[in-house]
């Protein structure tokens, strides 16, 4: 399929075309393009790639990617430590970041239920959420899942869990359409849609 | 984000084609909502196909005339993938492609409207065996069906102006109605295609219509998958009741714009004058609809909810979902005569739903100024002189572009003038004499 005659090259292209957004011809062309620039582009890359992947892991607290343990944001205690705000995955928790209209801490699901997709509570980081809002300095608990069903399914979810939990749980207020995903949302939007928020 | 256009064969048959199919019609200016340009890949028998309507000044009957086999329903059907659902016959998306073809079908149109030019694409594109990590959950703009099934799933794609959108999506770009001769049982046969019939209807008024129900359904599907697999607690009750939920939330929406189009409908046939075709008095039957006559959203949403958690045991034995808007039914009755539909003569149920068909668009072009498209499959053959006449005013005074096939041109002679006669053949179209 890749044919450049070079078996080490083949394997990169292969490799890169697994990218979400890439296919065989974009991959080819990348490769091309590093192959050209490769002390200005593609030696600070390979290190770059390596560095990341030795260093960043998932933290254990709220499921964030960092290098150090806990995360820069749940052990930066400049933060509200009062109120968890729950996202789907590290992407919308980049995205409400980026925004900066939050100050609080998050709690990263890792993904969404999907009994057919064969998603359980377990394979969520649902758990460790309960636990975490169980202690007495959390007094709200935002829902920011993805206005589609198995988001808000999941939410529900988490609010009957939290029943008990003597937790205020609100939700986004979405202008979202259904289907829509925070990840693809403006600042602006994002912002709005944090100091709406309302009781779910 | 879905894979680049390369793969779909989208963007191909958006280009101009140099080949032997095109047809090219002219008559001049324009108003109202229609096709300007149809082009087919693979579908059916069509190879390739690129029909252009761009000269013609206004909304107008289209006759597709040929011999049985010629592919003057396959283009009816083609044209019903540019709205949301399984087209006119039901298909699967994999029986559309043509025999032989090495590339998926696909369909792309521009459509003007009263906003102006919209070009839509939609197309079938088979995703092979899932490998973990690189499907994205949901997959925006695509819809994966008969997830059980053992074969490869079969993606629709679609496309509005460049971009991908979910198919129920296509509900903003335009309304598109028909009756095809295997609609004439819809009185005596079973629910679900009266409760398609209806939910199309709805379309044309409640754009999100189509997303509701998609919500519904999915949410249904979860609630059966844990029941049936783990029982009357599904594993964690507290997830049945997230499910349940979202079935209250999403059924009551289902059924409160059914409530609403039957409204604007039976109004509208109501200030029509008697004519050729019988008026029919509506109802529906349903659970939630039920409900909402006489209760608030928020009430029939919690007793919804209360009545699915109860209905647990019973729904896991069954393997179905006993009670909700996916059994609801559009009853009909012959006003004049005050006979129910299905105990009227075969005659009088095409003849109730012709009639009910043109309310639906006077009453579509009236409130929403958005006429539907039309399509209407060897309608002309099973009508008598009278009925056809009738038929044929009703649809000039409606102005809708209204697609109709026939194996005999001559019948549509009294469509008059502002009609484009084209004749179809071994999936070729030609310009009729
Ligand atoms: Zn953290």
């Amino acid at each position: 399929m890749n044919r450049s005659g070079s078996v080490e090259i083949d394997r990169l292209i292969q490799i890169l075309a697994r990218l979400p957004g890439l296919g065989p011809r974009s991959a080819r062309r990348a490769v091309l393009h590093m192959l050209k620039k490769r002390d200005s582009l593609m030696a600070p890359l390979a290190a770059a790639i390596t560095d990341v992947a030795e260093k960043v892991h998932v933290c254990a607290t709220c499921g964030n990617l960092d290098t150090s343990e806990p995360c820069a944001i749940c052990s930066d205690h400049r933060r509200n430590r009062s109120i968890i705000c729950i996202v789907e995955e590290v992407a919308d928790l980049w995205a409400l970041e980026r925004a900066g209209s939050f100050s609080g801490l998050y709690h990263v699901l890792g993904g969404v239920l999907s009994a057919l997709d064969g998603v359980t509570p377990e394979d969520l980081n649902i758990a460790s959420l309960i636990e975490r809002a169980g202690s007495d300095e959390v007094e709200e608990v935002i829902l920011a899942t993805n206005a589609t069903v198995d988001g808000q399914t999941t939410a529900h979810y988490i609010t009957e869990r939290l029943k008990d939990a003597g937790v205020a749980v609100t939700a986004l207020a979405h202008g979202v359409p259904v289907g829509g995903e925070l990840d693809y949302l403006d600042d602006g939007t994002l912002t709005a849609a944090m100091r709406a928020r309302r009781p779910f | 984000m879905p894979p680049a256009t390369e793969e779909y064969g989208l963007a191909q048959t958006a280009h101009d084609r140099a080949a032997d199919n095109i047809v090219a019609v002219s008559t001049a200016a324009s108003s109202g909502q229609m096709l300007r340009r149809l082009t087919l890949a693979n579908f059916r028998n069509y190879r390739e196909l690129d029909l252009r309507l761009t000269d013609i000044a206004r909304p107008c009957p289209i006759v597709l005339a040929g011999p049985n086999g010629a592919g003057k329903t396959n283009l009816l059907e083609a044209i019903s993938y540019l709205a949301p659902g399984r087209g006119i016959r039901g298909a699967r998306l994999g029986d559309l492609t043509r025999l032989g073809a090495v590339g998926p079908w696909s369909v792309s149109a521009r459509l003007q409207t009263p906003a102006g030019e919209i070009e839509v694409g939609t197309g079938m594109q088979a995703v092979a065996a899932k490998s973990a990590g690189e499907t994205e959950g949901g997959g925006n703009g695509t819809d994966v069906e008969d997830p059980s099934s053992g074969r490869l799933p079969e993606r629709r794609i679609v496309r509005i102006d460049g971009s991908a959108c979910r198919p129920a999506g296509l509900a903003r770009i335009a309304t598109i109605l028909w009756l095809t001769p295997r609609m004439d049982r819809l009185f005596v046969e079973g629910s679900s295609a009266r409760r398609r019939f209806l939910d199309r209807l709805v379309l044309g008024l409640h754009v999100g219509h189509g997303r509701e129900i998609a919500a519904y359904e999915r949410a249904m599907r979860e609630r059966l998958n844990l029941l049936t697999h783990h029982g009357v607690d599904g594993g964690d009750p507290a997830w049945l009741t997230a499910l349940e939920r979202q079935m209250a939330e999403h059924g009551v929406a289902v059924a409160a714009g059914r409530i609403d189009a039957i409204g604007h409908l039976t109004e509208q046939i109501a200030n029509q004058p008697a004519g050729a075709f019988p008026k029919a008095v509506l109802a529906l039957q349903g659970l939630l609809e039920t409900g909402l006559q006489t209760m608030a959203a928020l009430q029939v949403e919690e007793d919804f909810a209360r009545k699915l958690a109860a209905n647990r045991a019973l729904d896991a034995r069954s393997g179905r979902t006993s009670e909700g808007p996916h059994r609801s039914d559009m009853l009909a009755t012959h006003m004049a005569k005050g006979l129910a539909a299905n105990l009227c003569s075969t005659g009088e149920q095409k003849a109730l739903l012709v009639g009910l068909l043109l309310a639906n668009a006077a009453m579509l072009k009236a409130r929403e100024d958005r006429p539907p498209i039309l399509l209407l499959d060897e309608i002309a053959a099973h009508l008598d002189e009278a009925h056809r006449r009738a038929l044929f005013e009703s649809l000039l005074d409606l102005e809708c572009q209204t697609w109709l096939t026939g194996t005999d041109m001559a019948l549509f002679s009294p469509l008059g003038g502002d009609t484009l006669r084209l004749s179809v053949q071994d999936g070729q179209i030609l310009e009729a004499a």
